[in-house]
């Protein structure tokens, strides 16, 4: 029995929001109190348990970003826009730095860049452990959630031995980082890259070749190469559709043009592939870290910001620099203004290529700043690949895609 | 191939098309009217920009004109991917409408939302045009908009921070 249109308006008329549903369709809201990450929500229409539609509803938290920025000094956006993902605190707020600095003409010193690449190295794998545990706690698969969670701590401690603190670390200042290593750091690092290398193979027996797994990722959540250059994904979800394209390797920024290093693409494109990647780039941030931290080693004496600038440090300054490496700022260096222009940047993040446009009317804070993400360019697979799948695969697309709400929502 | 060079390309490539095209600070900037702006677009995904990185918009409140840029790159082309091409239209303030570039980049979709719930302008033609982040109250306030003040209170100066 079909109610009449008399009755629908009837309700209508009363203010009540009436609207027709498909009768053959069944509608499910999942989220946004989600039993893995963030916070985001799903409206999902199921004909029996295929998906025939997926609307991801994003934006439960969203911080205005933008907007904030600009009403805060230049200096002052770093700490705002790494809590966008705190868990790739460096990559994130690179491209920032990498703006400003295109707008201010600033080349950061070489030493500088090597520690920031060390740091997004770290970053990238505890990035990458991070979005591991996620996928295997939501796939059921809690072993890989409690390694994820484990070895990441490594990197976070490392992380925090070099710059003071565990995730957010505000790190770059333009034209260089605002701390110099500890003495003893190198080996530390060596250590930290020894104990993952002998880990990676337990993590592919366990996870990766592991039959069950197999089975519920193979051939789960397909993009093919020229679809996910349509969507525009980026990152692990794009190199495992058979794409190579990496910030580091198509624009290098900082050192990674002197930095010997692979980028790995799987061709299948199905949630396996994306989870190779994942696995492949965490040997090759090793490698990364090793050949920063024998250069880092080899010029102890380099300073860590530009010479021009150490020498215009007031003394005070200039031993705080000598005895502990820290790199104090100077109050004008908050109130600074930046010459007008406009200037975009791009870096390689743990889940993909973040971009960021930065334009400036000549003050002491931005005119606008605007940030693309790469959860908030992965969403869009939500809504073009979930349907054909079962619902019992949206999981394992979601975590494949390793979405970090926050990110997304800026 | 350099950025100036791929300037050079692309103004050859365009002709009367561009109003202006211009090396700026790591991308090539086309500036275009709101009738050729799907046709500039097409000519860019010719060429190799196969998909947009961000789509921008700056409001101009003084100029009476907000300003919304597609920066495209390429994935497929690895040549072109080295460089970004940002495709600018300027929109008048109080009427926002502009043809949609979904049929020729997919990949704009949520993008334009975005810049659709923030400065309320009108892509005509888009097939799902509503909210993407924020709540329909709150959009309807246009709030990256430059006359949206925020107040901010401080604990330090015991005043209210505005900013627009």
């Amino acid at each position: 029995m079909s109610i009449s249109e008399g009755t629908l308006g009837e309700l209508r008329s009363k203010g009540v929001e009436v609207r027709r549903i498909d009768k053959e369709y069944y509608e499910i809201f999942i989220g946004p109190q989600h039993p893995g990450s963030g916070h985001m929500r799903f409206r999902v229409k199921l004909d029996g348990d295929i998906i025939v539609d997926a609307d991801p509803d994003i934006g439960y938290v969203h911080r205005t970003m933008e907007k904030l920025s600009e009403g805060r000094e230049w200096l002052k956006i770093t700490p705002l826009v790494e809590r966008m993902t705190i868990i790739d605190a460096c990559n994130i707020t690179l491209p920032y730095i990498n703006a400003l600095e295109k707008l201010m003409d600033k080349r950061p010193s070489t030493r500088a860049s090597y520690l920031r690449v060390l740091l997004c190295e770290m970053n990238r794998i505890a990035s990458h452990l991070y979005g591991f545990g996620i996928f295997g706690v939501f796939i059921g698969h809690s072993t890989a959630y409690m390694w994820g969670f484990g070895d990441r701590e490594v990197f976070v401690e490392l992380s925090e031995i070099l710059t003071g603190t565990r995730l957010t670390y505000t790190y770059h200042i333009p034209g260089g980082v605002r701390r110099d290593m500890p003495q003893d750091f190198p080996q530390m690092v060596r250590r930290a890259v020894r104990y993952m290398r002998s880990r990676m193979p337990e993590y592919e027996k366990i996870f990766l070749n592991n039959p069950v797994i197999v089975t519920r990722l193979k051939d789960v959540g397909v993009i093919t190469k020229n679809r996910a250059a349509e969507l525009g994904v980026v990152g692990p979800t794009l190199r495992g559709s058979g794409i190579r394209y990496d910030v580091r390797l198509a624009e290098p920024y900082e050192v990674y043009g002197e930095i010997d290093f692979e980028v790995p693409v799987f061709e299948d494109g199905d949630a396996l592939a994306r989870t190779w990647v994942r696995v492949e780039e965490i040997k090759q941030s090793l490698n990364i870290m090793e050949q920063a931290i024998d250069w880092l080693e080899r010029h102890r004496d380099e300073p860590v910001i530009p010479k021009e600038d150490y020498d215009k440090l007031p003394k005070l300054h200039k031993e705080v620099y000598e005895k502990s490496g820290r790199v104090k700022l100077l109050p004008a260096q908050i109130s600074m203004k930046v010459p007008p222009g406009k200037a975009v940047a791009r870096g390689e993040a743990g889940r993909g290529e973040i971009f960021y446009y930065v334009e400036s009317d000549g003050g002491t804070m931005p005119y606008r700043l605007r940030v693309v993400t790469p959860s908030a360019r992965n969403a869009i697979v939500f809504k073009r690949i979930l349907p054909g799948h079962r619902l019992m695969d949206l999981p394992t697309v979601y975590g494949s895609i390793d979405y970090f709400a926050p990110e997304a929502d800026r | 191939m350099s950025l100036p060079e791929l300037g050079e390309e692309i103004r050859v490539r365009l002709g009367v098309l561009a109003r202006e095209v211009k090396v700026a600070k790591g991308f090539v900037e086309v500036v275009t009217g709101r009738e050729t702006l799907r046709e500039v677009a097409k000519t860019l995904k010719e060429m190799g920009f196969d998909h947009v990185k961000s789509v921008t918009a700056v409001d101009y409140p003084k100029e009476g004109k907000i300003r919304v840029t597609y920066h495209a790159s390429s994935f497929l082309n690895e040549e072109l991917s080295r460089f970004m091409v940002g495709l600018s239209v300027d929109l008048p303030r109080d009427k926002p409408v502009v043809e949609t570039l979904y049929p020729i980049w997919n990949s704009v979709e949520f993008m334009e939302r975005e810049v659709y719930e923030f400065f309320g302008v009108i892509f005509e033609g888009h097939p799902d045009l509503r909210p993407l982040l924020l709540a329909p109250d709150l959009a309807e306030k246009k709030v990256m908009r430059k006359d949206f003040v925020v107040r901010e209170e401080s604990i330090y100066e015991g005043v209210p921070h505005e900013y627009k």
